[in-house]
């Protein structure tokens, strides 16, 4: 692959998106007042849990501000990135304004999951960086740069896997028409990725451990950045089904955009 | 009366095209559900009930979260708004200036449509999972709780739908108005007990949750069931609720005859 040349065409792409939010800066700042409103929400409700009690596990009421901090930051960084192009894949599929993007002389998946930027979410990320800082004070955390090294990392491989989770379920798209349901009901998950894993037991920990990792997601990160127990078995979950969900993301990629069939007559 | 019957029947047939959609959806709520009621057994297991303020116990809890859900399948607005938004931008309200159908009623037709359709499709699924948490589940509270159940229910569903028309009217206005039913919907969501039982916030809070209509979106019916508003407090709830429906209503037509104005004046 041609780094410079791909460099380059991602430059566009930002400008064009730059361009385009600010053709409509009401709505622009809009936007970012609704996700500010349900990040308050998040954190209300955090408020009031801790209005009942004094733990939720091991989990106190800062180490649950950071977690809701952080979860709100992974997620927004990937909508930043990925959010928008997932849910029009399957309008591009229906369309049939595909054939336009597999013409094009660049990767179709690189085009296709990057081709719009959604500023506004940048915002909101350092929005979920402050109250982060904000909570980590009030923890008297002092991380070491291993740590927020080791923070950042984790974090960009909870955005790959949300990433690579999105996309195979957009790419469902090539099978059945209906797959911009199934896009948004992965909304429900990031509800799931904000909450403190020792809420969960059995099947449903397990599944969203070492099948759908969400709640590893923000929850290792956050472990390793507040001076908690980190297990290896968590981590490595973490690290092994980011890689394993992005090869089988590339392989289902593959063989559904072989099935396309445009939509003209 | 009639005509709208048959709208009725009409949106029936057309909802149940998306039924593999709502069965998705309806599954996939049930993740989110599951992990508040999961968090909420784990706040109570932590022991530490001496911070106690609701006096909730830990089934109570569980058993708010399972009527938040029910309740919000036999009365949330689905697309309802998005829908007359798109009628008002692409000029399809043009044709209900001409017919002898009034469009609010129209409109209303459609969401009962819908709600019948949806809990046609969710009832089973979600029966199934209160079966999973049936130790948690209770009967209504009292005979006076399961009469007025159903009533506030009712009337729950009819403020949902004028408030979400009225929003809906601010198309005549704007362009896109999606931001707008957003905010209102996060507001909601918490002010009407979606994500926790409003007795659980500050009494300063609650005092002023209680001029709003928010409360008697979701929050109210499931107290009425539960026991929590009873004697003297149902009555004046009830009669409160009754006095927003009205209120919505009033608010729902007058946006619309503002927005016809604008909107005649745009057409020329």
């Amino acid at each position: 692959m041609n780094w410079r040349r791909y460099l380059t065409i991602y430059a566009a792409l930002w400008k064009n998106s730059v361009a385009r939010e600010m053709s409509f800066k009401g709505n622009f700042l809009l936007w970012i007042v609704v996700e500010l409103c349900w990040f308050g929400l998040q954190l209300s409700f955090v408020g009031v849990i801790f209005r009942e009690t004094g733990a939720v596990g091991t989990w106190s009421q800062w180490e649950m501000v950071l977690l809701v901090g952080a979860s709100n930051f992974i997620q927004q960084i990937y909508q930043a990135f990925f959010l928008v192009n997932c849910t029009n894949l399957s309008e591009l599929i229906r369309t049939g304004k595909m054939d336009f993007l597999l013409l094009l002389p660049v990767n179709t998946r690189f085009i296709v999951s990057l081709r719009q930027v959604d500023l506004g979410a940048f915002i909101n990320a350092l929005f979920g960086l402050c109250v982060m800082l904000y909570a980590a004070g009030k923890l008297h955390l002092q991380p070491t740069a291993g740590q927020i090294t080791g923070f950042g990392a984790l974090c960009l491989v909870g955005i790959l896997i949300h990433y690579s989770l999105m996309f195979m379920l957009a790419a469902i798209g090539f099978w059945t028409v209906r797959a911009q349901g199934i896009v948004y009901g992965y909304y429900n998950l990031f509800n799931v990725a904000r909450m403190p894993d020792e809420a969960f037991h059995g099947a449903f920990k397990a599944m969203f451990t070492f099948a759908l990792p969400v709640l590893l997601v923000s929850n290792v990160p956050v472990r390793l950045l507040a001076d908690k127990i980190v297990s290896p078995v968590a981590w490595i979950s973490l690290l092994a089904l980011g890689v394993i969900w992005a090869v089988i993301s590339e392989w289902f990629w593959r063989i559904s955009v072989r099935r396309y069939t445009s939509a003209s007559s | 009366m009639r005509k709208y019957l048959h709208v009725i029947n009409i949106g029936i047939q057309s909802n149940l095209a998306y039924r593999f959609n709502y069965l998705t959806r309806t599954l996939f709520s049930f993740i989110p559900l599951f992990a508040m009621l999961s968090l909420w057994r784990t706040v109570y297991a932590s022991g530490d009930s001496a911070r106690e303020h609701s006096g909730y116990t830990e089934t109570q809890i569980l058993f708010y979260y399972l009527l938040v859900a029910v309740v919000d399948v036999l009365t949330a607005v689905n697309e309802d708004d998005w829908q007359i938004a798109a009628d008002i931008r692409e000029g399809n309200i043009s044709q209900f200036l001409l017919k002898p159908v009034d469009y609010l009623t129209y409109r209303l037709s459609l969401f009962v449509a819908g709600r019948l359709a949806y809990v046609a499709m969710a009832s089973l699924p979600l029966v199934l999972f209160l079966w999973c948490f049936r130790s948690n589940v209770a009967a209504p509270a009292s005979l006076a709780a399961a009469l007025a159940f159903p009533l506030s229910l009712v009337m729950t569903a009819l403020l949902q739908f004028f408030l979400s028309y009225a929003m809906a009217m601010l198309a005549f206005w704007l362009l896109e108005i999606s931001t707008f039913i957003f905010i209102l919907f996060a507001f909601e969501y918490l002010a009407s007990g979606h994500m926790f039982p409003l007795d659980m916030l500050p009494p300063g809070l609650q005092r002023v949750l209680a001029f709003t209509p928010f409360p008697y979106q979701m929050y109210f019916p499931v107290s009425v069931y539960m026991g929590r508003a009873a004697g003297a407090e149902l009555v004046q709830g009830l009669v409160m609720q009754f006095a927003w429906v009205v209120a919505a209503y009033g608010f729902a037509r007058f946006m619309w005859y503002r927005g016809i104005k604008k909107y005649a004046a745009f057409g020329g």
